[in-house]
């Protein structure tokens, strides 16, 4: 087939660039808005076609639904469209760089898209017999290995759900191990520059928090932890690399003045990216951590979830995790540990954390970038994350205050504060403003110990020519924030959507779609 | 290295501009002692997609997957058939690889299908307002019994028989660390209301008492009216969790919001998860409008953009880690995000005709494949009313008649000894799952299976 050019232009007609004119439907070409599936679906519109119901009696004892449910449906075509519509809202990994600290946005392998897919991982049933999963328990077998090896630790507990619930996990068999000794210590240490979550499991387990200071380099300061160390503290919680982007030189004398004191030290291993096959942390004398599978081993994030924490713990406390998990047999074969055995062989398990056997669609992702990496790659994992970040470190420490500058190398993540912006501009402003760039934004105001923070973490994922085009957006908005560009304020101007309010959101909060919203609109 | 781009001239030009002399430079605070000087021994180097994609099929060739047999389990999973569209669209990239939706104006494809996720899940449930998702059924379930005590001040809850022995497992370990009182017990195998213990949380209700948590329908598949237990806590001050293991079942029978429940939790892994061995599933969370400042979890909210438009951000972070630290409801931070994305996409496809059409066809598929097998000389039906999951008494222990139906190619549910393992006759139960993926041929080779095994 040939399209036919006679008589058609074939040249653009000059016109004045700022002439466009408010559209019919609002949108702006590939810029599509789409309303909620509720204002275009229909509770007897449907997307599926099903075999007839066999005839039968009812047996569900006079429960019928008495009122309408109130779902709409869409066709599959208009389903397709409404959801690719939307996903053409969101900023990815997949369209660019994506420096969110602490967050490990790095490329997600379709490779392991298509592992977990395999109906032999995917299309597994929790409770089937055990003889018919024993390749299921290998797979969690073989990443718990890979875990314990790279980080040097005894044991691990693979059913955490997220980072989070790892956290938790770690803690309670702490505060189990402490009980079984007999000792009800009652105050868990963190550092000021710590995750949120560090304090918000500490309080969910029954602790007293209290924050350890920073010193002015950025590291815990040791002599506050030994002076507050005593008999009522239960663990240090800390950061390594830590939240200022820092490795904690100090690791080995802040762990063994912790064990000193009787107490326990857990690290957030969200920044496990940086060092993986560098650095052990069980030989810096870590007694548990837990490992985002979704940052350091690349499982998708998915738009906040669902992420995976198993926790690599010492020997002590090993005897006091969760339930259940899969042990090796002699004659090679796995074994499931779950209550009905657990008296016989983990009496002093803390007990289940979740239903099932944790996250096995992450496991069977993250088994296969280990395999894909092997430890060389790995090695190199950690070395280009590290490489990137100092590399945008030094490139911008010119134009951007970096606080921790002086204080050594950083590792995958550098931080920035707002000093030196004019009065008014705010770090929000410059993130609002590398949007405009076509760049998701730094992470903004943590660590809270720096003014303003922005947390820049490129990730291994990055090209040199990906970082060089970055720096250059990001200096291009740092020089307009110094010089006062009250432009800035009504970034993004480019985006989806202007700046929302969040303020009223959260003040007359309107979190379901009800139909009266459309009714009073028509009005 | 296929997945990293920097090749050694970046690198070394890299190195010069940051004036380190070489990688090892960058690690110098990392206490020379603690530093490995090369790949850890003992683990295998990089490998190709092929060499990978070999050594991962060979570990998923050794599981005998749901697909390939007659396939009868539930207890908390189910099988049902997802259509082929909601895969392809969580998978775009934009769902896949975005993070968290931090900064809205860029992330309004997942906050506006948060909100619709909201909106489908408050409904389906019969409840004011819903959360953006938990990790999963179980864990949504002790985040219900915690909000329970923050909302009554009192740290009793009680739950049922019926309810998943996992679930309980989760509420008894969190609650040892919390100081919650748990009072929990083993469901009877009672003809017509199996694991209904009604008679025992009306009499267990008092003023020490945050909430009554009950199963809908519960782990043995009975079903049974709520109000008056709502009716019964409510007179005592106290808050009805409902938690509903299967989604699907909502399509037909009243919800638990309709019957007065104030929190109404559940698994959501039937619509558009899948199986995946467990997990990741997604945790299903709504309730009362009044209490939203209580509910854990990330929440996304309406509002408008500074040109007036309408768009959505996460609020009411305040309750969040991240804001209130040690002061937080909970210490959770990430949802089951795109779990919850494939639940909204597949419940956009079914619709309301959809689902009760769906509903329907599992409840038909189900009565009849309970009739057949109680039929098999040996096995009685339990069960009064139920949804798609019913239990069996057999004459003898199930769980070798479970491995025997296994041999026979024939996966045929959960037998309650391995969920009670403690016995008291529960070892003769067993619980069956009927779903629209079972045909008429499965349910046939079942009831063969299970007549020569019991022969």
């Amino acid at each position: 087939m040939s399209m036919l050019n006679e008589g058609r232009p074939t040249r653009p007609i000059e016109a004045e660039p700022d002439t466009a004119a408010d559209t019919f439907t609002g949108n702006r070409a590939l810029m599509i808005d789409e309303p909620l599936v509720f204002e275009i679906g229909d509770t007897d519109q449907c997307g599926v076609d099903f075999d007839e119901a066999p005839e039968g009696e009812s047996r569900i004892g006079g429960l019928e639904r008495n009122r309408p449910i109130g779902l709409a449906g869409l066709s599959e075509p208009q389903t397709v469209r409404h959801y690719t519509r939307l996903s053409r809202q969101n900023y990815a990994i997949d369209l660019g760089l994506f420096p969110l600290g602490s967050c490990t946005m790095k490329h997600n392998p379709r490779l392991d898209e298509k592992i977990a897919r395999l109906p032999g991982f995917a299309d597994l049933h929790p409770l089937q017999p055990v003889d018919t999963l024993q390749g299921a328990f290998e797979v969690i077998y073989e990443l718990a290995v890979w875990l314990m090896k790279l980080t040097g630790m005894y044991g691990v507990a693979m059913s955490p759900k997220a980072g989070a619930h790892g956290e938790l996990c770690g803690i309670l068999a702490i505060r189990s191990a402490l009980e079984a000794r007999g000792d009800m210590r009652e105050v868990v240490l963190v550092p000021e520059s710590a995750h949120g979550t560090n304090p918000a499991t500490a309080a969910f387990a029954g602790y007293r928090v209290e924050n350890i200071p920073a010193t002015a380099e950025g590291r815990v300061d040791l002599e506050a932890l030994k002076a507050r160390l005593g008999p009522d503290v239960a663990a240090l919680m800390i950061t390594n690399p830590n939240t200022c982007g820092l490795f904690e030189r100090e690791m080995k004398a802040i762990s063994d003045a912790v064990h000193a004191a009787g107490a326990f030290v857990y690290c957030d291993g969200a920044n496990f990216n940086a060092i993986v096959g560098k650095v052990r942390p069980g030989d810096l004398g870590v007694d548990a951590m837990h490992i985002n599978l979704h940052k350091t081993f690349s499982t998708p994030h998915g738009g906040g979830g669902p992420g995976s924490g198993p926790v690599v713990l010492s020997e002590e406390l090993s005897a006091y995790g969760p339930l259940p998990f899969v042990a090796k047999q002699r004659d090679g074969s796995f074994r499931l540990i779950e209550e009905e055995n657990a008296a016989e062989i983990h009496p002093h398990g803390f007990g289940r954390m979740a239903a099932f056997h944790g996250q096995m669609g992450m496991f069977t992702r993250a088994l296969a970038y280990i395999l894909s990496h092997g430890a060389d790659g790995l090695r190199q994992v950690a070395e280009d994350a590290v490489l990137n970040a100092n590399y945008i470190l030094r490139s911008l420490e010119d134009v951007l205050d970096a606080p921790f500058a002086a204080s050594g190398p950083c590792m995958h993540e550098a931080v920035f504060s707002d000093a030196g912006f004019a009065e008014g501009l705010t770090t929000l402003d410059v993130a609002k403003g590398l949007i405009d760039e076509g760049y998701h934004p730094m992470t903004m105001y943590f660590p809270l110990v720096v003014h303003g923070a922005m947390l820049v973490e490129p990730t291994e994922t990055e090209s040199k020519g990906t970082l060089d085009t970055f720096i250059g957006a990001l200096r291009s908005v740092a020089e307009r924030a110094k010089a006062g560009d009250e432009s800035l304020h009504a970034a993004p101007v480019f985006a989806p959507r202007r700046r929302l309010d969040e303020t009223a959101a959260a003040r007359n909060p309107v979190l379901v779609w009800k139909e009266t919203e459309q009714a009073e609109a028509a009005e | 290295m296929r997945y990293l781009p920097l090749n050694p001239a970046d690198r070394q030009a890299m190195l010069a501009t940051i004036g380190a002399p070489d990688i090892d430079a960058l690690f110098a605070d990392v206490p020379e002692e603690a530093r490995l000087d090369g790949p850890i021994e003992g683990l295998p180097g990089h490998a190709s997609e092929m060499a990978v994609e070999r050594a991962m099929g060979a570990m998923a060739r050794k599981n005998l997957s749901a697909g390939d047999a007659p396939f009868f389990i539930g207890c908390g999973a189910y099988r049902h058939h997802i259509p082929a569209s909601v895969d392809h669209l969580i998978q775009r990239g934009e769902f896949l690889t975005s993070y968290t939706p931090y900064q809205p104006e860029i992330a309004q494809g997942t906050l506006q299908a948060l909100f619709e996720f909201q909106t489908q899940v408050a409904r389906l449930y019969g409840c004011e307002v819903a959360n953006a998702s938990m990790y999963d059924g179980s864990t949504a379930c002790w985040e219900a019994i915690a909000m329970a005590r923050r909302v009554t001040r009192r740290g009793k809850a009680i739950l049922s028989a019926g309810l998943h022995p996992h679930y309980v497992s989760v509420a008894q370990t969190m609650a040892r660390f919390t100081g919650d009182v748990i009072d929990s017990a083993l469901p009877d195998l009672t003809e017509g209301a199996p694991g209904d213990d009604s008679a025992r949380l009306f009499a267990a209700i008092d003023e020490d008492t945050s909430c009554v948590v009950v199963q809908y329908p519960n782990v043995l598949g009975h079903i049974g009216d709520l109000s008056e237990l709502a009716a019964r806590c409510h007179e005592k001050k106290a808050l009805l969790i409902a938690v509903v293991p299967e989604p699907v079942a909502l399509g037909l029978i009243r919800s638990p919001g309709e019957m007065d429940a104030d929190i109404v939790v559940g698994e959501g892994q039937s619509l558009g998860v899948g199986l995946n061995f467990g997990g990741p599933y997604v945790g299903l969370f709504a309730c009362r409008e009044k209490h939203v400042r209580q509910m854990p979890g990330r929440i996304a909210g309406e509002t408008v953009d500074a040109a007036g438009k309408r768009g959505f951000v996460l609020t009411l972070s305040t309750r969040e880690q991240h804001i209130r630290r040690e002061k937080a409801t909970s210490n959770i931070c990430t949802n089951a995000g795109l779990c919850a994305l494939a639940f909204s996409v597949h419940m956009t496809l079914l619709g309301e005709k959809g689902l009760r059409d769906l509903a329907a066809l599992n409840h038909a598929k189900a009565v009849r494949a309970a009739t057949r097998l109680a039929n098999v000389p040996g096995v009685e039906l339990v069960n009064g009313p139920f949804f798609n999951e019913f239990t069996l008494r057999l004459t003898e222990e199930a769980r070798p008649v479970l491995r025997a139906l296994a041999d026979r190619g024939v996966l045929g549910g959960v037998s309650l000894g391995r969920l009670y393992p403690d016995g008291d006759g529960r070892e003769n139960g067993l619980v069956v799952a009927v779903t629209e993926t079972n045909t008429q041929d499965d349910v046939v080779a079942y009831a063969a299976a299970l007549e020569e095994v019991m022969a």
